[in-house]
């Protein structure tokens, strides 16, 4: 079903400008790989090549970090949003 | 620019314009971290149709560093997202980080250049090296650092 997935303004350029664009799939980690079949540059920015979740992003199944809710395995439903958000950090 | 004042040399817009009470709350959070770096978000308006803050910080959200080391700090993701929604709530954006350097000077280190996700952010640093503690910000794009000018306000 389809879901609402916020894009941070550094990923924006990958899908022509937008913030928000509708995916599928009934996971986080099929929205995903369905974002990245339409937007090839997209590989690697979200999940890494060894199939997990980049660690310099954040994702938030509405306010809930997906660490804590199955990782690429968290389910979503239609109304969700999903919202990726940049790892804020230094040192 | 005509009739006002730029910043001066070696600067770049826009000034961070800080409320005392919104830079004490800063200061605070960073001696209160000890002997980690300390960390938090800071909200703002953006200049209409842009991408860049117009400079006042409207509010600050101390945040957990959840590296809970004295080199390094991430914004620990829960803190992120509930600082958001609380500028959202007040119809603010989030428009840059503060973090301290516990034993180094008030510039962006190697990590702050190649972390720096958000070109329109302020990057703020608060040395805290020495007896009183050195605020200074910046904005870090394609690798490049440029400092802001800082103003405190009422």
């Amino acid at each position: 079903m389809p879901v609402e997935v916020r894009l941070p303004t550094i990923l924006r350029p990958h899908v022509g400008g937008v913030a928000t664009i509708t995916a599928e799939g009934k996971t986080v980690g099929e929205l995903f790989d369905g974002l990245v079949a339409r937007y090839p540059s997209l590989k690697g920015q979200l999940v890494t090549e060894t199939g997990d979740l980049h660690k310099f992003v954040n994702v938030y199944r509405n306010d809930d970090d997906i660490r804590y809710t199955g990782r690429l395995d968290t389910p979503v439903a239609e109304n969700d949003v999903v919202s990726i958000i940049p790892a804020v950090a230094g040192g | 620019m005509p009739g006002g004042q730029g910043p001066g040399a070696g600067f770049t817009e826009p000034t961070l314009r800080l409320p005392r009470s919104e830079y004490l709350k800063i200061v605070g959070h960073c001696y209160d971290g000890l002997p980690d770096e300390a960390c938090g978000l800071l909200a703002g308006r953006l200049r209409p149709g842009s991408l860049v803050p117009d400079g006042r910080i409207d509010a600050v959200y101390p945040t957990a560093n959840a590296d809970a080391s004295a080199r390094t700090y991430s914004v620990d993701s829960r803190d992120l997202i509930r600082s958001l929604r609380a500028a959202e709530a007040r119809g603010l954006e989030l428009v840059g980080v503060f973090h301290s350097h516990t034993h180094t000077e008030a510039w962006p280190s190697p990590t702050d250049v190649r972390q720096a996700m958000e070109p329109g952010w302020f990057y703020v640093i608060v040395s805290l090296k020495d007896g009183d503690p050195v605020l200074r910000s910046f904005r870090i794009t394609d690798g490049n650092i440029q400092e802001t000018p800082v103003v405190l306000e009422s």
